[in-house]
């Protein structure tokens, strides 16, 4: 049922690459169907892989004599992930309903996108899900540079060489495994169980490790994300945040840490008091959740503080793998989950609710525009999303940091501390950002304030309002019950960290 | 060797000839007084049909190879049968892409002359023995300057056609040289018979020698490849030539000149692999000296191969970042591609998994390469050039000219589930099931980073073909059949990038 959501998705957007140009409505409403669809089949899967273990869903051989499989499965993690790609896709489609320009054809990119995206959440298969991962670099380009905004080409380019850059060195690990275990299979569960050396896994875990983390963000590869993010029209800067970064994150999770566990192993060592990978990686995801905080605090454009937020919450992400503790790997997967929603809903708020009615994410020129009286619905929603952002108990982010937090700890204690400090630091640059935008003190002086009263900014479209609706939703019920995900996703952690992928 | 024997084998090759003479014939007295369009139409399809006859013939012809005295001339079956296959189904192609174009007067002789150079070609990739080789490459390089040349009205194709002709009959003579070493070597012109000779000790002495023909034929043969430093032609060739022509240059003839690297290559790498016993199962059992290394590498022919694999990855990817012209880019992104195969012929095992890899890479390579040329010059009859900003804002001008180049330049680039990727992949996992030490996971990466710097140049173009606004609206038109190759090529690197087992099983199945 699963494997469904990918073949829907890529049928939907090679119809939609044929649609003629004028059938715009056509376009979007076919693009919405094809979406739900997806997100029903999602949910279904869900539903019904609850309480199950690892399913394989289709293993047929691909290309016999290497030994390649189509091998599509799931588990808990996949199912979870699946979920909300659906989610992502659906609200991104609402979302991207004033899409004028070559409608049908910016549907079909996003649509490839989003086949490819489910796809390397399905693939138990190396190879296969290299070739998922890589289906999903070059729609992203093209959605960046012919519907973007601010330095569109620019950060079209540096996205695409960055994520290329980083797939070419899963290749070059996917290789090394594929020829070092004999050249019998590329099964990620053969790869686990074919005994790869301890020397091999040491140099081959952070060539992936690194090669998938450029796209989770991971500090110092992360400038791709805040320039990308801000140059990307709304649906695909939702996309990017809520879903393409969590496919890095879950290539560091399934592959580099499920195929070469022993790259964790201490090296015997120790240079600057890091002894082993384990260490190096838990650093950088540090350094990127401050770092990240710190610098969304100082912008000045709206869209960057987002940008710039996203790349400190997946940083909680790849702290909570580098736990390497139940509790830990369980709070990574559900904040990728939770960040998906959440950093959905920001840049939706931003990028399409308040930039296409104001024409401008100057946070200087937004304080001047009384927007909270305006676009009550817009300040509304940005204070939940931004409560559930900031971590506030009752949202998703709250159990999803708080798990990484107490894996940390449990870790190394002093982890915790900066991740804590990245936590203070978010509550701030999410505040600042909320009252200059929406609830200004420098309210407009008379002499500004137009006798007529303000021009329309534009009613508050049906598509808007779902949207919104169905990520507030989510991030909300995953709060206030999180168990609905936690029940998919500890058995499943549980089976990685045993070693048995 | 009989003379019934040796028509039997050289069949295809006749047939191609006959088609060629016929090609002539029809041109000259028929159509003597038609349109001009008829007579290039009649011509390139006579060709085609002349193209698929021949291969016909290359399938069902079967029995033993052909020997003289017992030394193995002309190899039936095996590599040397899927070469040829591949060169007469480009050559199809290519000339189906004619139709439609307007470079020449002289439809009739450009088909004749591309049918006998896919004849020379034909031969090089069956070819045992160094004669053999050198008079296939003649036949066909001697092809290849004049279709260069063919655009008689254009100043740049005469330009390419003299520094072509130039660069070639050197290499010839350098080609012609180490062979002449090579013979006295080994007192034969026998490929099978060179290893012999000096895959034992008695050969030794002479190493130093052997060394130099080596060199002299991997200048030969680098020429032809196109690989660094001897790839200084094949920029302008590139451009200059007729864009059928230069696809010719840039698919069949590469066919052939790997597909003779590889007979070639095989012997070398038992020849210089048995002097230290290592590989050679006939010399297993015996001592060698197993400390000879030159830098690192088990064989100097490797080494020579690595450097100018090495060379030709590096230089190719990055020349082209800096070229306006997309033809020039294909051109540098030509010598890339050469760069990644001679990895491959490296690290030639001992098996047909390196053969069957390298024939892959070419035979897709040359289909994909085919179909850009055949988007490039449907573009630049309609805009007269070739530069990048010619391509601005085609997917309005001819969305399905867009989509064509967008799949077939990605394909060029490596990304999955285009046929390009598999090429990649099968021929890297070749490399690393032959050498499994940390230079050849060295050199391999060298080979993936440098892929992932081949991405920036193709979107540069398909940028253009996409994002960029057109600077005037005219629709480009192509030709139907030219359209039709072009979506046929387009469809099935799709295909065998979807289900890469299809032509997989069908090379290892000769």
């Amino acid at each position: 049922m699963l494997a469904w959501t990918i073949y829907l998705s890529f049928a939907g957007a090679l119809v939609l690459a044929l649609l003629p140009k004028s059938s715009k409505d056509l376009a979007r409403w076919l693009a919405l169907a094809v979406a739900t669809a997806g997100l029903v089949l999602a949910v279904a899967g869900f539903v019904a892989g609850m309480g199950q273990g690892l399913t394989t869903i289709v293993d047929v051989p691909w290309v016999p004599s290497m030994g390649i499989h189509y091998i599509l499965a799931a588990d808990g993690i996949s199912r979870v992930l699946v979920l909300l790609t659906g989610l992502a896709a659906v609200a991104g489609v609402l979302f991207s309903w004033n899409i004028e320009l070559r409608t049908n054809e910016f549907f079909a990119f996003y649509l490839a996108l989003i086949g490819g995206v489910y796809g390397v959440f399905l693939s138990f298969d190396f190879f296969l899900l290299f070739v998922f991962y890589e289906i999903a670099i070059v729609p992203k380009y093209f959605l960046i540079a012919i519907w973007g905004s601010t330095r569109r080409e620019y950060g079209a380019m540096k996205l695409a060489l960055y994520s290329f850059v980083g797939s070419a060195m899963v290749l070059i690990g996917l290789l090394a495994a594929y020829s070092q275990s004999g050249g019998h299979s590329t099964g990620l569960v053969a790869l686990a169980h074919a005994g790869l050396p301890v020397s091999f896994q040491m140099w081959c875990f952070p060539l992936v490790f690194v090669g998938f983390a450029i796209l989770a963000g991971m500090w110092p590869f992360h400038t791709w994300a805040p320039t990308g993010h801000v140059a990307a029209p709304t649906a695909a800067s939702m996309l990017l945040a809520g879903v393409v970064m969590k496919l890095g994150a879950y290539g560091c999770l399934r592959v580099a840490m499920g195929v070469f566990p022993h790259g964790l192993d201490p090296w015997g060592f120790s240079v600057l008091g890091m002894g082993s990978w384990r260490d190096v990686f838990a650093v950088l995801a540090l350094t990127g959740i401050v770092y990240g905080a710190l610098v969304a605090l100082a912008q000045v454009d709206f869209k960057f503080v987002i940008g710039y937020s996203s790349v400190s919450h997946m940083g909680f992400v790849l702290l909570g793998l580098m736990a390497l503790n139940q509790i830990g790997l369980t709070g990574a997967v559900l904040q990728m989950f939770s960040h998906g929603a959440i950093a959905g809903l920001l840049f939706a708020i931003v990028g399409r609710i308040v930039y296409e009615r104001t024409h401008t994410r100057q946070l200087a020129e937004l304080e001047h525009m009384h927007l909270a009286k305006r676009l009550p619905f817009a300040a509304w929603a940005f204070v939940i999303a931004g409560m559930a952002s900031m971590g506030l108990p009752g949202f998703s982010g709250f159990v999803a940091e708080l798990q990484v937090l107490v894996g940390a700890w449990q870790a190394k204690p002093w982890w915790t501390i900066f991740a804590g400090v990245g936590i203070v630091v978010g509550v701030a640059y999410t505040w600042r950002a909320l009252q200059k935008a929406f609830f200004s003190d420098h309210l407009p002086t008379p002499e500004e304030h137009p006798s007529t009263g303000w021009p329309s900014l534009g009613a508050i479209t049906w598509p808007e309002v779902t949207g919104v609706a169905l990520l507030v939703l989510a991030t909300l019920w995953v709060g206030l019950y999180p168990r609905i995900l936690l029940d998919s996703i500890e058995p499943a952690v549980k089976t990685l960290l045993a070693g048995g992928m | 060797m009989n003379f019934a024997d040796l028509f039997r084998v050289t069949m295809p090759e006749t047939v191609l000839e006959v088609a060629a003479l016929l090609v002539l014939v029809v041109d000259l007295t028929a159509l003597r007084n038609a349109a001009q369009k008829t007579r290039l139409t009649v011509a390139a399809l006579l060709g085609a049909v002349g193209c698929l006859a021949a291969l016909v013939t290359v399938l069902n012809t079967g029995g033993a190879s052909l020997s003289f005295n017992g030394d193995l001339l002309l190899a039936v079956g095996g590599t040397a049968a899927v070469a040829q296959v591949a060169i007469l189904a480009l050559t199809a192609l290519t000339l189906l892409l004619t139709v439609g174009m307007d470079f020449t007067r002289h439809g009739g002789e450009y088909t004749a002359v591309v049918l006998m150079a896919a004849a020379g070609g034909m031969l090089v990739s069956a070819a045992q023995d160094l004669l053999v080789i050198f008079i296939g490459l003649e036949l066909l390089s001697l092809g290849l300057y004049i279709l260069t040349a063919f655009a008689k009205t254009s100043g740049k194709s005469s330009e390419a056609a003299i520094k072509y002709y130039l660069f070639g009959g050197m290499s010839a003579a350098f080609l012609l040289f180490g062979f002449s070493y090579l013979y006295g070597i080994a007192g034969s012109t026998n490929l099978q018979q060179i290893i012999q000779a000096t895959s034992g000790f008695g050969a030794y002495h002479t190493a130093p020698l052997l060394y130099a023909a080596l060199v002299m034929v991997a200048a030969g043969l680098g020429f032809k490849v196109a690989a660094v430093p001897f790839h200084l032609w094949a920029p302008d060739a590139y451009e200059g030539a007729p864009a059928p022509a230069a696809a010719f240059i840039a698919s069949v003839s590469k066919v052939a000149s790997f597909a003779l690297l590889i007979s070639i290559g095989t012997a070398a790498w038992n020849l210089l692999g048995g002097v230290q016993g290592m590989t050679c199962p006939a010399l297993a059992g015996m001592p060698a000296p197993q400390t000879l290394r030159y830098l690192g590498f088990r064989s100097v022919w490797m080494l020579i191969l690595v450097t100018m694999a090495v060379a030709s990855m590096v230089l190719g990817n990055l020349a082209a970042l800096a070229q306006t012209s997309v033809r020039r880019l294909l051109a540098y992104s030509a010598i890339a591609h050469a760069g990644y195969m001679l990895l491959g012929l490296a690290y030639y095992s001992q098996t047909r998994t390196s053969a069957d890899a390298i024939l892959y890479y070419i035979i897709t390579y040359g289909l994909t390469t085919i179909g850009a040329f055949g988007a490039v010059a449907v573009v630049e009859q309609a805009t007269g050039g070739d530069s990048m900003d010619c391509f601005a804002g085609l997917h309005k001008r001819n969305p399905l000219l867009a989509g064509v180049l967008l799949v077939l330049f990605l394909s060029l680039a490596g990304i999955p589930p285009l046929v390009g990727f598999w090429a990649k992949f099968n021929l890297f996992a070749a490399v690393l099931s032959v050498g499994a030490g940390k230079t050849a996971f060295g050199l391999v990466a060298l080979a993936i980073a440098m892929s992932a710097v081949s991405l920036y140049y193709y979107l540069q173009v398909l940028k253009r073909a996409y994002v960029l606004k057109p600077v005037d609206e005219t629709p480009v038109k192509a030709h139907p059949l030219t359209t039709l190759v072009l979506l046929a090529i387009t469809l099935s690197v799709v295909l065998l990038g979807c289900f890469p087992a299809l032509l997989q099983g069908w090379i290892a199945s000769f």
